[in-house]
């Protein structure tokens, strides 16, 4: 069975999602961060993949995408780091990119190397539905890679509907209109979408993402959801980390409010 | 403005050929949905067409001319007319499109306008449509081209606008038009977003292009009262994103006896790193939302183009020309900085006309046409030098 769809039958609250930019700050920090994360205790990984013009991300995630290809990283470098990263990593694990990196590889290979180092999910925010059901799905399926869609607070009712139909794993539902990193703090306004959402029963569970930063905001994301991603501030994290491993597990206890 | 049922424009689905498509982030799905359901409606209202062609008269000063370039044609040896975009109001064919997309946004609700802009022109045409309409204007520019277009910032803050720097990347039109669509997610109810060219999410490269399709039209009465024939022999435009090669190309489509030159910014030469012709350099890639030719490395990072021509220091091609490229429905050449520097002068001082910087481009490809003496060649003079003057009096005076 599919990581993803086997930690949520397992777990059903407070899951927590982390994402960093594989190759940042250093070009070789991607397995030492995946190791903390895995150490750290959080449910699932998400790996960036650097992209030149991420424009679904705020200033932060830019920044790193770009350190991390002026480090020198590749989609091709990537699956070499994360080869053996199954004898140390239990824990799903989801590439988060762009879909022209992808197209360039090759998205049948794409998902061929994903499913042999051990990659669960995909979520490429650029990709659209109509484009991914026609086009790519039954090679996702073919290797087992679950493809995760995002919800925005604009997102109407019927295509939530109809994205909750094809979804497999979780649905990303990002927090607030915005790029990634841009917003901190969760406002009632966002409080009354998570509520609206949550009482439409979907099929699929949740996991809230953009401007989870702290214990408080990871609290009100799992108050209606199966829990948050983490993406801007953990960034920050690793950016200026001295000891990349306690850093992380110590972000990751603030985060759960373990402290 | 009439359209065409052309095979070479965009199919139900929103691409030309296997080019287009919508390729954007759930966060701008309903903006962009909300476009593509209504566009083509809102256009064909009779008050909207009306309203559009009075503005296009009255404010942007057209028909423009389609003038006999005696001179010229004399040096080349063909009969070349210069379609005048120059002259359209703000001083080249951008305007067409920002009065058009006003016009649209003001239809459907929108307080507040985003633009993205290179050369300027785009980001000038952006703020006079909104100073005119009383909206909210925000435009970004890349941090080289905010220096190298210098009197078009002083134009578009003299307009109201406000200007913000693109600070990453390349800090040129790809980096303007990351950040103009950044600040769509995060203003997705009130704002509406005027791409300058045919490039974008579907529909957007057809907005454009029929907005701009007004060239062509007039091009085509303008050649029957001048020569007696509505079709030349050729029709030359420079391709940035292409939305002055779209509008000219748009009503010679099917013309099949016409041939369509599409010129590309050379740079230093396509094989020197330093370059943003496309079609030679690119191949089929995303970016900003639609699938099409792309300069990118094998791992499919977008690479940073080089023009000494803002408008056209892009690393992509808009949906409809890659589509042109691949059926060759379309001929596509690049020229190099130095000849296109070449021809400003050449233009300034044969026919008293100083060319922008990438009409330059399509003034160079005529010495590689080759086109007879009863030929007649129609090169569309997207706009005018003045916002230019820095970079020529830095080359060639
Ligand atoms: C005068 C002029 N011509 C051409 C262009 C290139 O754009 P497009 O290819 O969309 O016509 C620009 C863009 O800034 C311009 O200002």
């Amino acid at each position: 069975m599919n990581r993803i769809v086997k930690t949520f039958q397992e777990k059903k609250e407070n899951i927590l999602n982390v994402y960093f930019t594989a190759g940042y700050p250093n070009l070789n920090d991607t397995s030492i961060v995946l190791d903390s994360l895995q150490k750290s205790g959080v449910d699932m990984i998400e790996i960036g993949m650097p992209y030149s013009d991420p424009v679904a991300d705020g200033e932060t995630i830019q920044q790193a995408n770009q350190i991390a290809l002026d480090n020198g990283m590749t989609v091709k470098l990537l699956f070499e780091q994360i080869e053996n990263v199954r004898q140390t990593v239990s824990v799903p694990i989801l590439l988060m990119g762009y879909v022209n990196p992808v197209l360039q590889f090759g998205v049948e290979e794409f998902c061929k190397k994903c499913q042999e180092v051990g990659v669960d999910g995909l979520i490429l925010p650029d990709m659209p539905v109509n484009v991914y059901e026609e086009e790519y799905k039954a090679i996702f399926d073919k290797y087992g890679i679950l493809n995760i869609f995002l919800i925005t607070p604009q997102t109407a009712d019927v295509r939530i509907r109809q994205i909750d139909e094809i979804s497999e794993g979780f649905i990303y539902m990002v927090s607030s209109a915005s790029t990634t990193g841009a917003k901190s703090g969760i406002s009632d306004v966002q409080e009354s979408y998570f509520e609206r959402i949550s009482a439409m029963n979907l099929r699929n569970p949740r996991l809230i993402g953009f401007g989870i930063s702290d214990n408080q905001t990871f609290q009100k994301a799992a108050k209606n959801s199966a829990g948050a991603i983490i993406g801007s501030a953990f960034v920050k994290v690793i950016g200026s980390a001295k000891d990349l491993e306690k850093e992380t597990i110590d972000f990751v206890e603030m985060v759960r409010g373990n402290n | 403005m009439t359209t065409t049922e052309s095979i070479y424009n965009v199919n139900e689905k929103g691409y030309y050929g296997q080019f287009g498509g919508a390729f954007i982030p759930e966060m701008l799905y309903p903006n962009v949905e909300e476009l593509r359901v209504s566009y083509l409606s809102i256009i064909a209202e009779p008050a909207f067409q009306e309203e559009f062609n009075a503005l296009l008269k009255d404010y942007v000063g057209r028909p423009t001319p389609l003038f006999l370039a005696k001179r010229l044609s004399e040096k080349y040896n063909t009969t070349v007319y210069l379609k005048r975009e120059d002259l359209c109001h703000t001083g080249a064919h951008k305007v067409n499109n920002t009065i058009g997309q006003i016009l649209v946004a003001k239809r459907l609700g929108k307080k507040k306008i985003v633009a993205e802009t290179g050369a300027g022109q785009h980001g000038v045409a952006t703020a006079t449509v909104c100073a005119l309409m009383g909206l909210e204007c925000i435009i970004y520019m890349g941090e080289i081209d905010i220096e190298r277009q210098a009197p078009n910032v002083a134009r578009m803050k003299m307009l109201g606008a406000e200007v913000r720097s693109a600070t990453s990347g390349s800090k040129t039109l790809k980096d303007a038009t990351n950040e103009a669509m950044r600040h769509w997610i995060n203003n997705p109810v009130d704002t509406h977003y005027i791409i300058g060219s045919v490039v974008g999410p579907h529909p957007y490269p057809d907005m454009v292009a029929r907005f701009q399709s007004v060239i062509s039209e007039e091009m085509k009465w303008q050649l029957t009262e001048k020569t007696g024939k509505s079709t030349p022999d050729y029709v030359v435009a420079c391709v940035g994103g292409g939305s002055n090669a779209a509008g000219a190309f748009y009503h010679f489509l099917d013309d099949k006896e016409t041939r369509l030159i599409a010129v590309e910014a050379g740079g230093h030469g396509i094989t020197t790193g330093m370059s943003a012709a496309t079609t030679f350099l690119g191949k089929m890639g995303v970016l900003h939302g639609s699938k099409s030719l792309l300069m990118q490395t094998t791992d499919g990072q977008v690479v940073e183009p080089h023009s000494i021509s803002a408008g056209l220091d892009y690393p992509g091609i808009g949906p409809m020309h890659a589509n042109l490229w691949e059926t060759k429905r379309a001929e596509f050449f690049a020229i190099t900085d130095e000849e296109a520097l070449e021809s400003s002068l050449e233009l300034s001082q044969l026919e008293g006309i100083i060319p922008a910087l990438e009409t330059a481009h399509a003034i160079a490809v005529l010495k590689y046409l080759n086109a007879k003496p009863n030929e007649t060649v129609v090169i569309n003079l997207s706009g005018r030098g003045d916002k230019d003057l820095a970079t020529y009096m830095k080359h060639v005076l």
